[in-house]
């Protein structure tokens, strides 16, 4: 008998998701939707507020990332104000941002996703989480704990607090590096590269386990979006746009991420908060993309520190165009800690990272602002308009998650389709089906800036938004 | 104090999960924390059913949904202690920033005007938008007031440390709003 099967809330991701799956009369999948079920409504809410609260507000987007949302909109305000900020600001900023990715691909990697890498999609739902973790494998759980909480500590050493931290602000950052900070960072960077060295070690042995996620786990052709360097080279902070497709060769590159509406179009569908942004040279859905660390070891010539750039040519060796298995997400993170680690190194032995010229100060000089940055899950666009008291007026964001929308969606048809067999249901083929969303990492709130349940649920809803009706069914 | 292991519950509802990566940023003392207290529902662990009989409940986040207020009456009823974690869940704080437009203006903003495909406002098997956002005390009787945004792991680990040796905590003295 035809039957629809709700995963719901899905758990070991950031944010609010649910999960349906279509059988036939056979017990065969026929269909399956990814719903995100919150929404804030920051494009909205930020409208009457002066431009300078922006970083401030728009990191309140996201409790993982709010840097990203930092960084995007103090470059949106920078273009509002129509300044070139200091060089030295531009490093600041980049080490911010390279600290922020440390921490959040450690979470992603260790506290979410570790659980079903170390202890099996298939084993005890009750101790497969970061407490299971702590006695099945206390190294492992510690090496986590301890990469996350080095990345949380430069953050709040250069930006005075780990989560939603001030100091990025219009014009560049609010406060110069001491060079005692600068040494405190310093010291913690060799520990951190040896837990994202042995835990890449660890993971590549690991594969073996994964053949059949690896074959399903969203493995398909796509565009793959992201910034590069002038040089092509992996870019977090500044850069343009370049875009890949499966067999790696380069559709479009050097583009100006300002001029994103040229390339990027959103569509919206009924079943989920979140819209599917898509490339539209290629209209909707045919222009999916992926962004992410799996995008950006996809688009790049390469890395410009040596570690990183050794393991990222043994990962392209995977596949003979672009890496396509989602599955490998959670390797192209491990590859950009490490990155990242090595490139703090590199900007903290600069002497100009403890330049006292780290702010332009200008009055609003521009009605329209665009801040588009790498966040650790992907391309950041922030777009404001203002009037000429500075007041929001208008805000458009794209958000890196978002991105991955249409790709998420197909991943948990192919991963459904092959796992899950309505005749015989078990806890672990489920498991797999939220597996294959948690190597996108996605960050839901973010998104969106948009328990005990029902599989049917009918909701009557008026013209204004409002509930007049609603039916629920088991 | 008894010898089982306390039953703590963590949810998020309409938040940015700031309050929960502050959770993990009491670091090492999570393992500390391990031996003594088991999460029986959370984002971070694989529970699809909010349990009976949860000795302290930490909720982030606004009530903003249907959904939301279903969920925060069920974990009310089925808990002790209920914690308002963070400044969502305190005063209502930035999602209740939408609470000055009608919930119409922010579907037309956010699925009309910035769409470029199809442009109709999602409502199918998604919770509905309450037309104001509300702070948990709002919904249901709060047990203690954490708020922060976020709360520091230090205060965290200082309201977590007294509930489990019995006591309700006073966070005025090491927390506020906005810090």
């Amino acid at each position: 008998m035809a039957q629809r099967i709700t995963i719901e809330p899905v758990t070991r991701i950031e944010g609010h998701a649910k999960i349906t799956i279509q059988l036939n009369e056979e017990g065969n999948v026929t269909d399956a939707w990814f719903h995100v079920t919150q929404l804030r409504g920051f494009e909205k809410l930020c409208e009457g507020r002066p431009f300078s609260e922006m970083p401030s507000l728009m990191a309140r987007i996201c409790g993982i990332c709010p840097v990203s949302h930092l960084l995007a909109s103090g470059k949106a305000c920078d273009q509002l104000l129509a300044v070139r900020i200091p060089e030295p600001a531009i490093k600041l900023r980049r080490l911010l941002n390279l600290a922020q990715i440390v921490q959040s691909h450690a979470l992603s990697f260790f506290h979410l996703s570790a659980p079903d890498l170390l202890l099996g999609m298939d084993s005890d739902p009750k101790k497969r989480n970061i407490f299971g973790l702590i006695e099945a494998n206390p190294q492992m759980a510690k090496d986590g704990i301890q990469l996350r909480k080095i990345g949380q500590t430069i953050i709040e050493l250069l930006a005075g607090k780990r989560i939603h931290p001030a100091w990025v602000v219009p014009g560049g950052v609010s406060e110069p590096l001491t060079a005692e900070k600068r040494d405190a960072i310093l010291s913690m960077l060799p520990e951190a590269k040896e837990i994202a060295l042995r835990t890449l070690q660890w993971f590549k042995r690991s594969l073996e386990n994964f053949r059949d996620e690896i074959r399903t786990f969203a493995n398909f052709p796509s565009l793959f979006l992201g910034l590069v360097t002038p040089e092509g080279k992996w870019e977090c902070y500044h850069g343009r746009v370049r875009v890949v497709d499966e067999n790696g060769h380069i559709v479009a590159d050097q583009l100006d991420p300002v001029e994103y509406q040229d390339y990027i179009g959103e569509a919206t569908e009924p079943w989920t908060y979140l819209k599917f942004p898509y490339y539209k040279p290629m209209g909707y859905p045919d222009g999916m993309y992926r962004v992410g660390p799996l995008a950006r070891l996809n688009i790049i010539d390469g890395f410009d520190t040596p570690l990183a750039e050794q393991e990222w040519v043994e990962f392209r060796e995977l596949e003979r165009g672009a890496v396509l298995s989602s599955f490998y997400y959670h390797y192209a993170r491990l590859i950009e800690i490490l990155h990242a680690i090595e490139k703090m190194e590199e900007l903290l032995n600069d002497p100009e990272i403890l330049s006292k010229h780290i702010r332009a100060i200008a009055g609003l000089n521009n009605l329209e602002g665009i801040g588009v940055a790498e966040a650790p899950r992907g391309i950041l666009i922030h777009h404001y308009k203002v009037n000429e008291d500075g007041l929001m007026e208008w805000a458009n964001l794209i958000i890196a998650t978002g991105h991955n929308n249409l790709a998420m969606s197909k991943g948990i048809l192919q991963v459904a389709k092959h796992f899950v067999n309505g005749k015989q249901l078990n806890e672990g083929m489920l498991n797999r089906v939220e597996a294959v969303i948690r190597a996108f990492d996605p960050c839901l709130s973010c998104s969106t800036h948009a328990v005990g349940h029902m599989p049917l649920h009918i909701q009557l809803i008026g013209p204004d938004g409002t509930l007049l009706d609603e039916l629920r069914r088991d | 104090m008894s010898e089982r292991k306390i039953k703590l519950a963590t949810v998020w509802l309409d938040g940015c999960s700031g309050c929960h990566m502050s959770f993990l940023d009491m670091d090492e003392r999570l393992l500390e924390l391990a031996e003594k207290v088991e999460v029986v529902y959370s984002p971070l662990v694989d529970t699809k059913e909010f349990p009976e009989e949860v000795d302290v409940t930490l909720v982030e986040g606004a009530v903003s949904t249907e959904e939301d207020l279903h969920k925060i009456q069920l974990i009310r009823q089925r808990t002790k202690i209920l914690v308002a974690f963070g400044d969502c869940a305190v005063t209502g704080n930035v999602p209740a920033m939408r609470n000055r437009f009608h919930i119409r203006e922010v579907m037309q903003r956010v699925y009309e005007q910035n769409a470029t495909q199809n442009h109709k406002p999602p409502m199918d098997g998604i919770p509905a938008l309450l037309p104001r956002v509300r702070p948990v005390h709002e919904i249901v009787k709060v047990d203690v007031y954490l708020p922060g945004c976020p709360p520091r792991a230090d205060a965290i680990y200082f309201v977590l440390t007294e509930l489990l040796e019995g006591r309700i905590p006073d966070t005025a003295a090491i927390t506020r709003f906005g810090a």
